[in-house]
């Protein structure tokens, strides 16, 4: 259980970086998210469904959520549309997008090969792991790469102050659909290897997964302070983690977990809270106490 | 004398739904040459900052015309301006990106203008000369340069942000009211930083300020606006003539005006 526990949250973690990615950075409340995800799935398994190789089946699935994030972008920067409701909108029509990729509302991988099988003679969780982990190094070492280039630092300054980025010559509205193309390819790719965990893809396979890749960040913020980039990335792994051991803990003291959406709010709306109740109570962190 | 900036005719309206409209600037005519040191005064909603609006292109004229070095830039987006354009704002926290630090807001400076690109944006080659840009300014900013700038005292961030503004010699400067959110030691300093700045890198500079002893003291024309128009424009000579007492005799008069 508790390996199971960990592979859980070394998947959901993908979504969670590429969450940070525009939540954070940006400071963009992207909802495109609850699309890009799902329809990562969505393409994922029809791929491999249709014969494809999971690795270039999950390829197609980030070019599927960079398509999505691409939408959000040209609705916000161009057609000026809030950045909310651009996410809704766009959210709202991959549904229909989803349904024409399956052909169905529900598409099932039995009896199909997925990435995990590569390393099936492990045992039963250890191939989510190392998969996990292999995906989760190559997309933090890449979004490192780019954070610390010249663009990547044009993309930092748009996020922390727009007006001071555009007079120093930064295109922020290229910058911000940049910005919500990698994200939505990253969260699509978080979708596909969950498609493949759980062995289905679903049309309604996006609700509430903000609130669990909102989760990982906030979690891995609420233990870990004042960190570095790289060291930020990592502890949205742990706090990924750390959310699914919770999550587990809830459904060990025997709460039902047909309820399941409950808790998963609940313990975000409550890590949401940690930091003005750290403040009231003053208490520390794990990093240490805060004068 | 060679002409940098021409403004003609310029014109901003805003339309307003229940009142009539509010014209901002007032068919402005203004020619600024190469090397010119321009103080701007003028009260509240004289036109000021739309001025410096218009011509970074942070807000497009109504009517009229911008030219920079002869080059028609009325509509130019000011991310393509902000190449020859450099600005300095009032608030402290608009200059910098606060969770960068400050060579990493100094590098983003000196791309200018540049294209951005995805290559390794080698922070550690310019190091050096960052420090050496920092220490001359005196105030012990070369001891930050990892610091966020968010964690940086309003003096220490309004000096980098200037020179983030001139490290790259821009073809114009822009003050915003630069030393305003400043105390006055600090804001004394900062100016006189400026007047060094601006003179041993023959920038042309427009400064808008509101504090009347530093509009005579520095620079070598002066411009009164008033009601979105050129109320004053005094040339060095005339400017040398002015004294605190007839500035203060003309904003009296500004006073005494209705408000609306």
């Amino acid at each position: 259980m508790l390996v199971s526990a960990i592979a859980q949250g070394l998947l959901w973690a993908v979504l969670g970086i590429g969450i940070f990615t525009t939540y954070r950075i940006l400071k963009f409340p992207d909802l495109t998210a609850e699309g890009s995800f799902p329809l990562g799935s969505a393409v994922a398994v029809t791929a491999i469904v249709n014969g494809l190789h999971p690795l270039l089946a999950m390829l197609l699935a980030f070019a599927a959520g960079m398509g999505a994030g691409l939408v959000t972008g040209l609705l916000y920067t161009k057609g000026k549309v809030p950045v909310i409701l651009s996410g809704i909108l766009v959210m709202t029509g991959s549904h229909s997008v989803m349904l024409f990729v399956m052909q169905r509302s529900n598409l099932s991988l039995l009896n199909f090969p997925r990435v995990y099988d590569v390393f099936s003679f492990l045992p039963n969780y250890f191939d989510v792991v190392v998969v996990g982990l292999i995906i989760l190094v190559g997309v933090i070492s890449l979004l490192l790469f780019f954070f610390y280039t010249s663009l990547g630092q044009a993309y930092i300054a748009t996020g922390d102050n727009e007006n001071m980025a555009r007079s120093f010559g930064i295109q922020t509205d290229r910058m911000k659909i940049i910005g919500l193309v990698f994200s939505n390819g990253i969260i699509a790719l978080g979708g596909a290897l969950i498609a493949q965990n759980i062995g289905y893809a679903d049309v309604n396979g996006g609700t509430g997964v903000i609130v669990i890749g909102l989760a990982s960040l906030i979690i891995g913020e609420v233990l870990f302070k004042e960190v570095t980039l790289g060291e930020r990335l990592i502890s949205i792994v742990i706090g990924s983690i750390f959310y699914q051991l919770l999550l587990l803990g809830v459904i060990r003291l025997g709460f039902d977990t047909t309820y399941i959406r409950i808790y998963s709010a609940s313990i975000l709306a409550v890590c949401l809270m940690v930091p003005q109740l750290r403040t009231r109570l003053n208490l520390g962190t794990l990093m240490g106490r805060e004068d | 004398m060679e002409t940098l900036l021409e403004l003609k005719q310029a014109t901003k309206t805003i339309q307003n739904d229940s009142d009539s409209d509010n014209t901002i600037l007032d068919h402005v005519d203004l020619t600024i040459d190469k090397g010119d040191f321009v103080t701007v005064l003028g009260g509240n909603g004289a036109g000021k900052s739309t001025l410096f609006n218009s011509i970074t292109g942070s807000s497009f004229l109504t009517s009229g015309e911008i030219k920079l070095s002869g080059k028609t830039v009325t509509s130019m987006q000011e991310e393509k301006r902000a190449r020859y354009i450099a600005r300095v704002f009032q608030d402290p926290k608009m200059g910098t990106a606060p969770r960068m630090t400050v060579a990493e807001n100094l590098l983003l400076a000196l791309k200018r203008g540049k294209k951005r690109q995805v290559l390794p944006r080698k922070l550690k080659e310019q190091r050096e000369f960052f420090k050496q840009l920092c220490a001359s300014i005196g105030n012990g900013l070369e001891k930050h340069l990892d610091t966020p700038t968010g964690h940086l005292s309003g003096g220490q961030r309004q000096s980098l942000s200037l020179l983030m503004a001139t490290v790259t010699q821009p073809d114009l400067l822009l003050l915003d009211e630069h030393t305003a959110a400043l105390d006055p030691k600090t804001s004394k300093k900062l100016m006189a930083l400026t007047n060094r700045i601006i003179h041993e890198n023959d920038l042309t500079c427009l400064m808008i300020t509101h504090r009347m002893e530093d509009a005579l003291a520095y620079g070598n024309r002066l411009i009164v606006l008033e009601n979105g128009k050129i109320k004053l424009d005094l040339n060095k000579e005339k400017k040398a003539k002015l004294t605190l007492e007839d500035l203060f005799v003309l904003f009296e008069e500004e006073k005494v005006e209705p408000a609306v």
